[in-house]
């Protein structure tokens, strides 16, 4: 019973309910819904039970750290994150077609950490002994993951809000899509969620950077970076009751965002150079 | 022909335009990425490697090098607080006014501006019974009532939650007195570095990007740095120095550990650990003793230092390493003999008896090794921190009010209609309102069973 295996068994899973959610959309059955459904659960079950194993894996190796410690740890949380959210969407929408949508992500993301990433489990460096990575970290990946669901959905809306304002049939794979009014609602309830968030995130970082450096703001890239995301949802949130920037306009800062957010996580690490170089 | 609005009004409109929120929060966030691709505060020689002169007099000159200082990022930042103070000073009052003084009566018209209302007619009860129903019930299923008595029509009018409203001023609020925070911290604060050598004391540190040395008013003393690392790795576990404050002849806190994540703080100045490296040459403690006649002695010598040996001969230590070619602490050891004959050693630590030659006249041991290191601190005054995390808390408390909070309203009319008593039902949330309808179905379901009971 090991992380890795758990690993696997969340990845297979994810890539499960991401073929069934594709499915669904063709074949509109709601038995495979339900199984992609299912699929999902597992999924987070399993990617629940293999961050648990590895972190007592890291206390029985003698170091006493949460798994949120390098890249291949923070990308396979990201992931928790991911299925979080959705379940959480789910739950409240039971609207089956955003899963092939937002679950990608999720299998995605778990893929990737398995066959690109050092899965070694190593101690931390002094500049990560602090117990705000843990805050800093679980509150930004929870915004992180808002903003995953939100994408999916405003990408849908962007699909399907062209069908309607010319009243067209429920034709082809966007037939069984919820309508734009949902969406929009499925987008701005996960912003609502993520955008706190990310200012947790954000603030936790500033709380945890005074503390180690003496400085809660020094515009590393990283920091800046989580800024512009911040700008561009506080931006989707004052647009969503401005004439002239509801719908599509909100839908693509949405998406923007989104874009803006991995590139944060990712693109800062691999191509800037920053304070958070460490997180590779 | 419309009337042309005076220039004052206009400037006003401008900045209360939500337009001008997004586009300048898009604005900023566009800009913004110049800072992350371009280096910031590097001095000219490196922006030069890399950018040909032309070029970096136009990013020079757009003030690309320092762009977050820059007059265009603080204009645009200026920008955006006018925007939320009018925003913020437009929409106040309005709401100010809705909830200290609420519409305790609801005409017709009120009651035509909601989605959701219902009406009742009541037969043989009074006004004042079916009054008394509808406030306890009120009171009970959702809050208090205030009641209105107008010419013999009973209006109830009963509010959860108002303060929901002032989230998204908090919320706004919170920004400003961020920016008075950092504004603060630029104008009494400042950052500064010092390096102390082990042993050693400071009372001046650095300021970045400044020649003179501000004085700190008391002295901070360096007893030990050291680094350890975890074991059969050379990945560093710890960087800790002990420190000694000392302020006006007296010790205020002595060998004080500061690590990465553990600063120290006096008298609102604080300590980071931040850097370290060697300094000066290494000490070395030897045992020698002379093999003719078997005198033993201990030394304590520093690199290039001569010393005399029993014997008559003198020592001089070529070359100390903390690691000699993976063997771990090593020193190379010249021996200059009475009649002017030289001869080298080498002394490992960990292996004493590596250059016992046939022919030596001495053998050494190497005891301690000791290399004197300066710590690198970071050192900061920032006195408006903690304005900066009561707008952060303030941010976070206005979001989530203004995000999860709706303020709730019903009003409940009871009148005369012809010989029956007539209940009119209305309500309205500022926001969610699917959530409010739920909860309002089965409010006026409810309450209509309770009347006719």
């Amino acid at each position: 019973m090991t992380s890795s295996l758990f690993f696997n068994i969340t990845t297979i899973a994810y890539f499960a309910a991401m073929v069934l959610f594709i499915i669904y959309l063709v074949s509109r059955s709601r038995a495979v819904a339900l199984a992609a459904t299912g699929a999902v659960w597992a999924g987070f079950a399993a990617n629940t039970l293999a961050i648990g194993l590895r972190w007592r894996e890291a206390y029985a190796l003698g170091f006493e750290q949460a798994p949120l410690s390098n890249l291949y740890e923070s990308v396979v949380f990201f992931a928790w994150s991911i299925a979080l959210c959705y379940l959480l969407m789910d739950f409240k929408y039971k609207q089956r077609a955003v899963g092939a949508f937002v679950i990608p992500f999720a299998f995605i993301f778990m893929i990737w950490a398995q066959l690109g990433l050092n899965a070694q489990i190593q101690p931390l460096v002094p500049a990560l002994q602090s117990n705000w990575l843990t805050y800093h970290v679980i509150t930004c990946f929870l915004g992180y993951a808002g903003f995953a669901v939100a994408c999916g959905a405003s990408i849908m809306y962007l699909l399907v809000i062209g069908r309607e304002e010319r009243k067209g049939d429920k034709q082809g794979l966007t037939g069984i899509f919820p309508s734009a009014k949902v969406l929009d609602d499925i987008n701005y309830k996960a912003i609502m969620f993520g955008f706190p968030m990310l200012s947790l995130g954000i603030i936790t970082g500033a709380a945890w950077a005074n503390y180690a450096w003496g400085t809660y703001w020094s515009w590393d890239p990283k920091e800046t970076w989580s800024l512009i995301i911040w700008f561009i949802y506080a931006a989707f949130l004052h647009a969503r009751f401005t004439r002239g920037w509801v719908g599509r306009k909100a839908a693509w800062l949405s998406v923007i965002g989104f874009v803006a957010t991995i590139f944060c996580y990712l693109g800062v690490n691999l191509l800037l150079a920053g304070l958070h170089s460490y997180g590779s | 022909m419309p009337a042309k609005k005076n220039p004052i009004d206009a400037l006003w409109d401008f900045f209360c335009s939500l337009k001008l929120t997004i586009v300048t929060l898009i604005l900023l966030a566009a800009t913004s990425i110049i800072g992350t691709v371009i280096q910031q505060n590097r001095s000219p020689e490196e922006y030069l490697q890399r950018y040909t002169e032309s070029t970096y007099r136009l990013l020079d000159s757009l003030q690309f090098f320092d762009m977050y200082h820059s007059w265009w990022f603080l204009a645009l930042l200026g920008i955006f607080s006018l925007n939320l103070i009018a925003c913020s000073l437009k929409r106040f009052p309005l709401v100010w006014k809705a909830v200290t003084q609420p519409r305790l009566t609801a005409d017709d018209a009120l009651f035509q501006t909601f989605a959701n209302t219902e009406e009742q007619l009541v037969k043989g009860k009074s006004i004042e019974q079916v009054g008394e129903k509808v406030s306890v019930y009120l009171r009970q299923h959702f809050a208090a009532p205030v009641l209105t008595d107008q010419d013999g029509t009973l209006h109830f009018f009963a509010q959860k939650m108002r303060y929901a409203r002032f989230g998204v001023y908090v919320t706004h609020l919170s920004i400003l007195i961020i920016f008075v925070g950092a504004i603060i911290g630029n104008l009494w604060g400042y950052k500064a570095f010092v390096n102390i050598v082990e042993g050693t004391s400071e009372s001046r540190v650095w300021p970045r990007g400044s020649n003179a040395p501000i004085d700190l008013g008391f002295t901070v003393r360096c007893d030990e740095f050291s680094v350890s690392f975890y074991e059969g790795s050379n990945r560093p576990k710890e960087f800790k120095s002990l420190l000694t404050v000392i302020d006006g002849g007296q010790v205020i806190e002595e060998r004080r550990p500061v690590i990465v994540n553990d600063p120290l703080t006096y008298k609102g100045i604080t300590f980071y650990q931040s850097s370290y490296g060697p300094t000066g040459d290494a000490q070395i403690r030897l045992q020698a003793t002379a093999v003719a006649t078997g005198e033993t002695i201990d030394l304590a010598v520093r690199q290039g230092q001569r010393v005399g040996l029993p014997g008559g001969s003198t020592l001089r230590v070529l070359n100390v390493s903390q690691s000699y070619q993976n063997f771990g602490p090593g020193a190379q050891l010249e021996v200059v003999d009475a009649e002017g004959k030289r001869s080298t050693y080498l002394v490992l630590q960990k292996f004493p008896g590596f250059d016992s030659r046939r022919d030596a006249a001495y053998r050494f041991v190497l005891g301690d090794f000791k290399q004197r290191y300066y710590t690198g601190l970071q050192v900061a005054k920032d006195p408006g921190v903690w304005v900066v995390w009561l707008g952060c808390f303030l941010m976070i408390v206005g979001s989530m009010v203004a995000f999860f909070m709706s303020h709730r309203r019903i009003w409940v009319r009871v009148e005369a209609v012809g010989d029956q008593v007539g209940v009119k039902i209305g309500g309205s949330a500022h926001r969610n309102q699917p959530g409010f309808e739920l909860f309002f179905d089965e409010f006026k379901k409810n309450l209509k069973s309770e009347l006719v009971s």
